[in-house]
């Protein structure tokens, strides 16, 4: 063994190390010391991704008198009741937050505004219902900050993370090969073998999350180890759409237990049941809308998780009190089923 | 004193070929021409073969290999028999057991069946494999050491794959094949049943298992230490302690007070290794047949210690009225 051997051999060990991230980490301890209650930040990471977290800044506000929009403008259903400037600011900032490239008429008909031919309007009009929603009625997830189109769309049409429900078993044949519906190095899992599909079953379906049972001896409880991969699966991806460790909502010592654990757990509680709802009942309501290139391998609609909305971030854009500068987006939907038109 | 620090063997004993001893009735002759290869010597005997295959040997080898086949054949399946993506994916691909549903009937191929039939053969390998040690140690005059030993790791891979999963109803109680798959599975096991860390077996588990690594660099590093006195002869030094012996002894009982013996090592060695599977199979039976959440079970018998709160009170939302669940 001489020196350039040594070397060699040193390199080759190093390149194992080619998919790390180099220290150093930020640590920050968040429970009773000596409980392993702490965030791990990269700080590069962190700085890096800074800008994608900031909000836009907003067109001043519009005053609230003249005429209603609906008295000026065809087919107005949901926003009907905004002054002509409050309509025409949230039009313009709706265009700069979801198509800033394709402009107005990436919705609308050029000729004739109030025309629905356009399957993106139909969409539109129900996500602007739909945030009006989340603002209203989810106020235990997006307490008073409350979310704008740009929380999802960043200036895209389609938001960077959607999810269709994936097809269990790709291949033709039924005889060998079986997936279960896991074992791929799949981004949602964060490269892991867990089930890749944890959303059909918890933000679509209605399936028990909860897998560990809440009595030291066998009480009943029936859930699986594959339930529990499942479970494990949807925070898998909760952790890397929220871009924290376990210990943000979970108690080191039991995963299960809320009490003496982060209140943060409650938040995401209501956020699992709010991306439930509004899968069920607005995303799923335009399965009419959506043309086929826009669906899924199985041609169910695009849906939104976690990581929709906060991509990466604890809190979205991380906490910018954007929606505050459109009140009208936080006022509560008359009918939450009415607008979505038949194409 | 490099030449002590040198990972590969520095001495090659080189003599006549040997063939091992003679065999008694009802042996088959042994197969292949050994061969002296100065390689294979770097890191052990510098003479490969002969090796006696037999029947059991066979028997076992056949099992196995079916095993392996229907294992890769299923994985291979499973990128569409794509070579690349086979070879791509590997570590990740995984031949499933059936869906908790089945309970213990006898599911469809493609959903468990292949699982069942594989679990079939390898534990037939296995068993066959273990007679195999069993009988060779026993033709050599030997004791039977290796074979106890092995039984103990065939224990905790019974316990996984048959024992549990029959005690709890389910196949799908039991073990993926597949190397990210397994770890997986290990990681949901303990999430469903309350954090095994909790478990006590499991404790002595890894005490065992970390022991055994301790152990095992402790003993060679003694030996190695004393090689220069002749101290690779343990076996001799057993009841003719010469002054490797003494010295390695005095070594420990200045550094720690207590030393065993050249004798002494290897049954704490063997102990180490074979009560590390066997403790970890005890707290694998137990779990979900005996106790649900462990967490909860440290908590009622004062293991788990209380800490003190830090976080503001947090209620289980679910438990509120009216809310969906």
């Amino acid at each position: 063994m001489n020196i350039r051997h040594s070397l060699i051999a040193a390199l080759a060990f190093l390149t194992l190390l080619a998919g790390c991230e180099r220290p150093p980490m930020d640590s920050v301890q968040t429970g009773y010391r000596g409980t392993g209650m702490v965030q791990v930040y990269n700080p590069r990471t962190v700085e890096a991704n800074a800008q994608w977290h900031e909000a836009p800044p907003a067109i001043p506000a519009a005053g609230e008198d003249g005429p209603r929009a609906s008295q000026v403008y065809k087919n107005v259903k949901v926003l009907g009741d905004l002054s002509v400037g409050q309509f025409t600011r949230l039009m313009a900032s709706m265009t700069s937050w979801v198509a800033p490239e394709q402009g107005c008429a990436y919705c609308h008909n050029l000729a004739n505004f109030a025309d629905d031919s356009k399957f993106t309007k139909v969409v539109s009009r129900r996500m602007v219902e739909m945030t009006q929603h989340i603002n209203a009625d989810w106020k235990q997830h997006v307490g008073g900050t409350g979310v704008t189109c740009y929380s999802c769309h960043r200036g895209q049409p389609v938001p960077n993370n959607i999810w269709f429900t994936r097809n269990a078993q790709p291949y033709g044949s039924n005889f060998m090969g079986d997936k279960a519906g896991q074992n791929d190095p799949s981004p949602v899992v964060g490269l892991s073998s867990l089930p890749n599909d944890p959303f059909t079953p918890f933000l679509l379906g209605n399936e028990p999350i909860r897998v560990a049972g809440n009595t030291a001896l066998p009480s009943g409880n029936r859930q699986s180890i594959k339930q529990a991969e499942r479970t494990y699966g949807l925070m898998t991806h909760m952790s890397s759409a929220l871009g924290v460790n376990c210990t943000y909502c979970h108690n080191t010592q039991s995963f299960g237990k809320w009490e003496g654990g982060p209140d943060k757990r409650v938040k995401a509680w209501y956020g699992i049941r709010m991306a439930r709802d509004l899968n069920l009942t607005y995303m799923e309501s335009l399965v009419e809308a959506f043309p086929a290139h826009r669906k899924g391998e199985l041609g169910d609609v695009p849906k939104l998780n976690c990581a929709t909305c906060h991509q990466g971030a604890y809190k979205p854009l991380n906490g910018a009190q954007m929606a505050s500068e459109f009140p009208e987006l936080l006022k509560r939907v008359s009918a939450p089923a009415s607008t979505v038109a038949r194409r | 004193m490099a030449q002590y620090q040198n990972l590969f063997t520095t001495v090659q004993a080189t003599g006549p070929i040997h063939h091992g001893v003679e065999l008694g009735h009802g042996n088959s002759p042994r197969t292949g021409e050994p061969i002296i290869s100065y390689w294979a010597g770097k890191l052990g005997n510098a003479q490969l073969g002969p090796i006696y295959l037999g029947g059991l040997g066979l028997a076992s080898l056949f099992c196995g290999l079916i095993a392996f086949t229907l294992i890769g054949m299923n994985m291979l399946a499973s990128v569409n028999y794509d070579p690349v993506q086979f070879v791509r994916q590997l570590f990740w691909l995984s031949l499933e057991p059936p869906p908790p549903a089945y309970g213990l009937s006898l599911p469809p191929l493609n959903q468990g069946g292949w699982w069942l039939i594989v679990g079939l053969f390898l534990t037939a390998s296995l068993f066959f494999w273990w007679a195999r040690t069993y009988r060779r140690a026993r033709e050599l005059g030997m004791g039977t050491h290796v074979a106890w030993a092995f039984a103990a790791a065939i224990w905790l891979y019974l316990v996984l794959g048959l024992f549990r999963p029959v005690l709890m109803g389910s196949w799908g109680e039991a073990v993926p094949y597949g190397i990210f798959s397994h770890l997986d599975w290990t990681a949901a096991f303990s999430l469903r049943y309350g954090n095994l860390f909790y478990n006590p077996f499991h404790a002595l588990s890894i005490a065992f298992l970390y022991g055994s690594a301790l152990l095992f660099a402790m003993h060679g590093a003694t030996i190695l230490a004393v090689t220069r006195f002749g101290g690779e002869r343990e076996i001799e030094q057993i009841v003719d302690r010469g002054t490797a012996s003494e010295r390695a002894a005095l070594f420990w009982r200045w550094t720690m007070g207590f030393n065993a013996t050249m004798e002494s090592i290897h049954r704490w060695a063997w102990w180490f290794a074979v009560l590390c599977p066997l403790t970890g199979g005890i707290g694998i039976l137990l779990t979900g047949t005996v106790v649900d959440n462990w967490y909860l079970w440290a908590v009622k018998h004062g293991v788990a210690p209380p800490y003190p709160d830090v976080f503001p009170a947090v209620v289980d939302p679910a438990l509120g009225a009216g809310v969906q669940r």
